[in-house]
């Protein structure tokens, strides 16, 4: 059914970290790997290899540039990109055929490969550009939150995560219900200033993205945090350590590899 | 927004179809039966055949065309299967119309209860086309009270101009048809005319900041796309016509549409005249529609790099 359920009291979700997100890509290759032979599979690639390939992917990571006012530097601003759960997903009202669908018992929006016409219609309404359409299947393809992990009772319980979160080094991808105002993603959310995007497209995302932290000022603070030597006798005593105990520097470079090239022997 | 020709040919065939078919019946509440049966026929195959063209060009485009039969089922929410559902039913009344009105079955009291109900579900499913356009939040120039509009006025002019090019070849060609195509042609130029200045004149006040939300820290533009290659949303929403081009063909739109009517005026001395206009009206809806795909921006490509949406 694409009428919309009562809203649910579950609503399963990501809040996505852009401080610390490093925009390393891992997120998307895992999600890539997992669905492609998950609930939404196959993600098929067309001319992977060559000049001109495209296919479809769940998940997006962007790179923005920001230049702060006072700033004489810009920063850098990783961006992952993929479906928000919408409370008020338009993408499931407009499709004719009920393969579009939000999921009355935790929010999860997903499309079902057997029904969908492929008549795209649900991605022109997705303000966030979530859904891709798979040429070769003739259906759409979006984030399924891996529906079939998140419940799978054949992982350890700290697996039934989605592979993007599973797969982010530095943490940058919180999975949780955002329902619940006492969970760990609605704290984070809440004390990080978490923030919905294109609000005024009155969707209600419900992911959520933390906004990079103020920057702090890369040419002094650092310098403050260091102590500095007072001449004590500890100084003087570390200052010697230092000199005994750092390796001369020919010997430093014979201990490291060589990347010269050349095949020895 | 990619404009993609199955869609164009599905809206303007099957609107000029319904358009016609209006017409038709309103012709049969004015008329009462059609004049010989083999111009009721005719008229009504234009019609019938025009509206099966538009829904067979619709349905081929689809990923899994096997499947169409389930775009049936959402009507209680989605515009597009309501569309879907109104042009089946559509058919029930319309056949058995042009059955009665041509006079293949003998039943002149049925031809304006029958002609009521086609005209009007035949208005209603242009309707629902227009509304799966203007509906959309996502994308400013649909999203717009004069979407509605421009659907309805070019199903009714290009079907006027169509019933007058068959009247014309059965030489059965009244003054009348001339001045109510003609000036159903003006309105649809003088509507198309008023739903540009609006879209031109709508703010496109969303930027590259209110899409990512980076706003709040500063200017913001894109240092790295995602991929190396352009992806479906790109390429799908991605399309936007240079706004020179658009500006010619949006002229051309206008010129064919009054070149349309001085050649229809001047049908009054030479009939066939009116088939002349009757392929530049068509020319012109085609380009209009082309034109309505080709100058929508979809708010999603702000995060691909546009300026603003
Ligand atoms: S992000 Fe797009 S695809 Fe996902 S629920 Fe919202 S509108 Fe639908
Ligand atoms: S492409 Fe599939 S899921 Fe999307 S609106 Fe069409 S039928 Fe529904
Ligand atoms: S895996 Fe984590 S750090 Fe890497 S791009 Fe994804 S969200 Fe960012």
């Amino acid at each position: 059914m694409t009428s919309l359920p009562p809203p649910s009291a579950k609503k399963l979700g990501l809040v996505i970290d852009l401080d610390t997100c490093v925009g390393c890509q891992a997120c998307t290759t895992s999600c890539k790997e997992w669905n492609t032979q998950g609930y939404s599979g196959p993600l098929t690639d067309t001319n992977p290899y060559g000049s001109d390939p495209s296919g479809v992917w769940l998940n997006r990571v962007h790179g923005y540039e920001v230049m702060e006012e006072g700033q004489a530097q810009s920063r850098i601003v990783n961006f992952p990109r993929s479906c928000l759960h919408c409370e008020e997903p338009a993408c499931v009202t407009v499709c004719p055929t009920g393969a579009s669908y939000k999921r009355a018992e935790d929010g999860i929006v997903l499309v079902n490969p057997e029904t969908c016409i492929g008549c795209k219609l649900c991605s022109w309404a997705c303000p966030y550009g979530a859904r891709e359409y798979d040429q070769s299947q003739g259906v759409m393809k979006k984030c399924t939150l891996c529906v079939d992990r998140i419940y799978n009772e054949n992982f350890e319980p700290e697996d039934r995560q989605p592979a993007c979160v599973k797969a982010c080094p530095t943490g940058a991808r919180h999975f949780g219900d955002l329902g619940d105002e006492t969970s760990k993603v609605s704290q984070l959310v809440a004390e990080r200033g978490g923030y919905d995007l294109l609000p005024e497209m009155g969707y209600k995302p419900v992911n959520k993205y933390l906004p990079p932290r103020a920057r702090r000022d890369a040419t002094n603070t650092r310098a403050e945090a260091l102590p500095r030597p007072d001449g004590s006798a500890f100084d003087r005593l570390f200052q010697w350590a230092d000199k005994v105990l750092s390796p001369r520097k020919a010997s430093a470079r014979a201990n490291e590899p060589d990347h010269s090239g050349k095949l020895e022997g | 927004m990619h404009p993609a020709y199955s869609v164009i040919l599905f809206t303007t065939a099957s609107g000029a179809g319904y358009g016609l078919l209006a017409l038709l019946s309103l012709v049969g509440i004015s008329h009462g039966e059609a004049s010989s049966l083999a111009f009721g026929l005719t008229a009504m195959v234009v019609a019938l055949g025009l509206i099966t063209i538009g829904l067979l060009s619709s349905t081929f485009h689809l990923g899994h065309p096997e499947r169409a039969w389930r775009a049936f089922s959402q009507w209680r929410s989605s515009w597009l299967s309501r569309e879907g559902v109104a042009a089946v039913i559509t058919y029930l009344p319309a056949v058995v119309f042009g059955a009665v009105w041509s006079g293949l079955i003998a039943a002149p009291a049925l031809i304006a209860p029958l002609a009521v109900v086609t005209a009007v579900m035949a208005m209603i499913t242009v309707l629902c086309t227009a509304k799966i356009y203007s509906t959309l939040k996502t994308i400013r120039s649909w999203h717009n009270p004069w979407t509605v509009w421009v659907y309805i006025s070019f199903a009714l002019a290009t079907g006027a101009v169509i019933l007058a090019a068959i009247t014309a070849v059965f030489g059965n060609f009244p003054a009348f048809l001339v001045y109510f195509s003609s000036v159903l042609m003006a309105l649809a130029g003088i509507i198309v005319l008023l739903y540009w200045r609006s879209i031109d004149a709508a703010p496109r006040d969303l930027t590259m900041g209110d899409a990512t939300g980076l706003g709040r820290l500063g200017t913001v533009s894109q240092w790295e796309q995602p991929h190396s290659a352009p992806n479906y949303i790109q390429k799908e929403m991605g399309y936007v016509v240079a706004r020179k081009h658009a500006a010619q063909l949006r002229r051309l739109v206008i010129v064919a549409l009054v070149l349309a009517i001085l050649l229809m005026l001047s049908a009054l001395a030479v009939p066939v005249a009116a088939l002349l206009a009757m392929a530049l009206a068509l020319f012109a809806a085609v380009v209009q529609r082309w034109l309505f795909f080709a100058e929508a921006q979809h708010v999603s490509s702000l995060f691909y790099g546009a300026q603003a949406a």
